[in-house]
């Protein structure tokens, strides 16, 4: 039972950190934070067997995405954002109300008929790199490749925003 | 599977809450962009989730296409805010009112 409770430890770690991440102020805490919860997630994906996904989560997510967010605050020289006028209390109130909405209605419409998940039995073999790798290269080879040419013209648009004058 | 599947998509549900949460409340247009991060990481727990659950490679692969869109997304959309910061001097998104008449 040490595995279920190291999910329950990192699930508040993750819910934890993505929290403080949503409500500091400073953009650069922010972002250092999310490497956090990215980290915990990773962990996460781990304890559920998904190997190569936990560290294409560091890889990708904590590595790359971080850097170029870090990079873009630093360029920018974003302080701490302007504390909100009086009038913005309605805002925060109502974005903080249909939250729990969205949230509440969404948890009865699942737990209203969870009956029919089972646990799973049999060993699982699908989480290594051997097991995505052969699907990724058969089943989904097409997505693969439109994957490919969607990076190519992120690269090209971000490229063309980056021209001096548009 | 360690904890009931059940478990991991309210986790997954939290998270994305979390992250629809800082896009209403946050005015800060990085800050809105990390919360839309956040909303697509829930998103990939939850199908993680299902292939552990469902003992199938196929919610993975999904995953593994989400993170190559959440890159491209990441670059563009950065790109896009560092456009607009040049061009306004400001990146809360209370101010950029350009297309609002």
């Amino acid at each position: 039972m040490t595995g279920s409770f190291f999910f329950y430890f990192f699930a508040a770690v993750t819910l934890t950190s993505a929290l403080l991440v949503v409500l500091n102020r400073n953009a650069v805490y922010s972002a250092v934070l999310l490497v956090f919860c990215f980290f915990s997630l990773a962990v996460i994906f781990l304890l559920l067997e998904a190997y190569f996904l936990a560290i294409l989560e560091i890889l990708i997510y904590a590595g790359a995405i971080m850097v170029l967010f870090l990079f873009v605050i630093m360029l920018l020289n974003l302080g701490r954002e302007k504390a909100q006028e009086h009038f913005r209390y309605l805002q925060r109130g109502l974005s903080l109300f249909l939250v729990i909405v969205f949230f509440l209605g969404i948890l009865l419409i699942f737990l209203s008929d969870s009956g029919i998940l089972h646990q799973p039995h049999g060993t699982f073999a699908a989480g290594g790199v051997n097991a995505l790798g052969e699907a990724l290269f058969t089943k989904y080879l097409l997505p693969f490749e439109v994957a490919s040419l969607l990076l190519l013209v992120a690269l090209i648009g971000t490229v063309y925003l980056a021209k001096r004058k548009i | 599977m360690i904890v009931p599947l059940e478990h991991v998509v309210i986790l997954s549900l939290a998270l994305f809450t979390v992250g629809v949460f800082g896009v209403l409340f946050r005015r800060n247009a990085i800050t809105i962009f990390m919360s839309i991060e956040l909303m697509l990481n829930a998103v990939n727990l939850a199908l993680v989730g299902f292939s552990r659950y469902y003992n199938s490679v196929d919610g993975q692969v999904f995953v593994f296409l989400v993170m190559t869109l959440a890159a491209a997304e990441v670059a563009v959309g950065l790109a896009i805010i560092v456009v607009l910061y040049r061009n306004r001097q400001t990146v809360n998104i209370d101010e950029i009112n350009l297309m609002k008449n």
